[in-house]
């Protein structure tokens, strides 16, 4: 694995968002924000290095799938917290289990950064290093939207965005 | 961001001919993304200095080398402003993520 492979299989993405740095990292962490964008996962971090992250469905999630004949499984995505460090910076490792095929790929790693700027706006840069994960890039970098499956980190960003700035998600 | 510096970088056929090798392979150095231009560096350059105010690529570094990312997340916004309709969609995304999965 060399420098160059680990750069071509790395996502970085960035939206500005006017809000407090609080405010964006509260978005991330607390399952009562995301349960309201993007996939509307139930997020739970244990917010120190070691601790456990975990991503649940909500409960019309588990309804709506089992009534598709595509029943979830409890948790969504699990990994690690590497570093947490409110409200600025976060480190995970970020592993997916809607199918087969995506857990048996190995975990990734996301690191969330928020970094304050001029006139009450906020930098939010995340980047997901997805080494050896082609079927998670590919989600991740939107490729099944059009089967509607949602458009993966600049979808969420923008939805995140819309949240916080106008205090309503795309679907609310 | 704003949207008329995200709307005069896509309105150059060189602009977004980085951002196409970008979304080919991403994490190119400028050495990499100069290859196939004829263009100085200097001139590339420029190129990704005004993609770079736009926030359509982010930078960081690696060693001595300065890596450049595709950032979608300006033209998403613009999407999801005014040609998006989400309110049916997002509610399945999950579901729907599931079920393209297994077809696949």
């Amino acid at each position: 694995m060399t420098a160059n492979d680990v750069a071509s299989t790395t996502q970085v993405y960035r939206v500005y968002i006017k809000a407090t740095p609080q405010a964006i990292w509260d978005a991330i962490t607390k399952p009562e924000w995301t349960a309201r964008y993007g996939y509307t996962g139930l997020v739970d971090y244990e917010l120190r290095p070691g601790g456990a992250y975990k991503v649940y469905p909500t409960e019309p999630f588990k309804a709506a799938s089992e009534a598709q004949g595509y029943p979830v499984p409890e948790v969504i995505i699990d990994g690690e917290v590497l570093e947490a460090d409110p409200p600025r910076k976060l480190v995970t490792t970020f592993r997916m289990y809607l199918d087969p095929a995506l857990a048996a790929e190995p975990y990734t790693r996301i690191t969330h950064e928020i970094h304050e700027g001029a006139d009450g706006v906020c930098a939010l840069t995340l980047t997901h290093e997805l080494e050896g994960s082609p079927t998670l890039a590919n989600i991740v970098r939107g490729s099944l939207e059009p089967g509607g499956a949602g458009g993966g980190h600049a979808w969420v960003l923008s939805d995140l965005k819309s949240l916080l700035e106008i205090g309503k998600a795309f679907a609310e | 961001m704003d949207d008329d510096l995200v709307f005069k970088a896509l309105a150059d056929p060189t602009r977004r001919f980085l951002l196409d090798r970008l979304f080919e392979r991403d994490g190119r150095t400028l050495t990499e993304l100069e290859t196939g231009l004829e263009m100085t560096r200097f001139g590339v350059m420029k190129h990704l200095k005004v993609l770079e105010e736009a926030g359509l690529i982010t930078t960081c570094r690696s060693g001595r080398e300065k890596l450049h990312f595709l950032n979608p997340v300006p033209i998403r916004l613009i999407h999801d402003r005014w040609i998006s309709k989400y309110a049916e969609r997002q509610i399945s995304a999950l579901v729907d993520l599931k079920r393209e999965l297994e077809n696949s």
